[in-house]
């Protein structure tokens, strides 16, 4: 658990640092303006795929020699990918956070985030309750 | 590297990736929007739907994560990155100060959202919440965010998380150029 706090730390740190939980460069991201969030999101794609590539090829295992748990989406699901995260991305643009910069917002000292946090959870209930409902 | 104010992309990115691939090779997954699952699970949510009830205890692990990146906040802003304004482009500046964002090019976030003064403005106080009801319904709607998605799920070359991802922008430019027009000079 130390490890993963500490990795939890070093990613705060790290939105922080790059910017990434700042309202402007979400602002900013989708108006074109600047390469910063591209750059950012970008290269960590690109990397990440190295690593999965990597991963893949050399047989790499978590420890205790399990396979590394690859998030698996199922394609079926298309149409809630899709306006689930329309959805999301209203909200991103709104807020200029997503669900990680939420909670480092507040750590970095800007209380008010608090309320899109709550606003969070509240969506979230709202979708485990109306999601019979909608498509996916 | 603690020197740098702030840091760029290049350092930025690769940190997000080592973060993915640490924790992958410890076992677990690169996703936060699940957290707000388990919060409401252990707040009681399963009693409202059957979507609340699981195992929420094998989940402690990401919330754990989630302090982590909470304090990491915390230190970064106090100790690491001094007050600096975000440098964004002078065209971005110009159009929200024409949307009367005043500190645009000249703070690190928006006063009229996220400082004290956004408590006494009803605009912004929904703006935030409801903001933050579609971030809660949308992620989990979409089964994902952007650590999900975007990074896990892309660098994973998943094509749904690239249907998601479009879907983020479709949401996100839609927003930008069509709602906070409207909603910025309320502020």
């Amino acid at each position: 658990m130390l490890r993963i706090f500490l990795l939890g730390l070093l990613f705060g740190i790290t939105l922080t640092m790059g910017e990434v939980i700042s309202w402007f460069r979400i602002y900013e991201m989708f108006r074109f303006e600047s390469f910063h969030m591209y750059g950012v999101i970008g290269s960590a794609v690109m990397l990440g795929a190295a690593f999965h590539l990597l991963a893949r090829g050399r047989g790499w295992k978590a420890e205790g020699g399990r396979a590394l748990d690859v998030f698996r989406y199922d394609g079926k699901l298309w149409k809630s990918y899709l306006l689930g995260g329309t959805v999301f991305g209203m909200g991103w643009a709104v807020t200029g956070a997503c669900p990680g910069p939420l909670f480092i917002t507040l750590g970095a000292g800007y209380l008010p985030v608090i309320v899109a946090i709550i606003g969070a959870l509240l969506g979230t209930l709202l979708y485990g309750i109306v999601r019979r409902h909608l498509p996916h | 590297m603690f020197d740098l104010q702030p840091w760029p992309w290049y350092i930025t990115g690769p940190m997000i990736t080592l973060t993915m691939a640490a924790l992958l090779l410890i076992g677990r997954r690169f996703g936060i929007s699940s957290n707000l699952r388990t919060i409401c699970a252990i707040g009681g949510a399963d009693k409202l739907s059957d979507y609340f009830q699981f195992d929420w205890k094998s989940q402690r692990w990401n919330l754990v994560f989630v302090l982590g990146t909470l304090i990491g906040g915390f230190v970064a802003k106090e100790f690491l990155l001094q007050d600096a304004p975000v440098d964004i482009h002078p065209s971005t500046a110009e159009a929200l100060q024409g949307f009367g964002i005043q500190d645009a090019g000249s703070a690190f976030a928006p006063g009229a959202l996220f400082g004290a003064e956004a408590w006494s403005n009803p605009v912004a106080m929904l703006a935030l919440l409801v903001g933050g009801l579609f971030v809660g319904f949308g992620t989990r709607w979409a089964n994902g965010c952007t650590s999900g998605h975007a990074i896990s799920g892309l660098s994973s070359l998943q094509w749904t998380s690239l249907i998601a991802v479009i879907g983020f922008f479709i949401g996100g430019l839609s927003a930008t150029h069509f709602l906070l027009p409207t909603l910025l000079p309320l502020l």
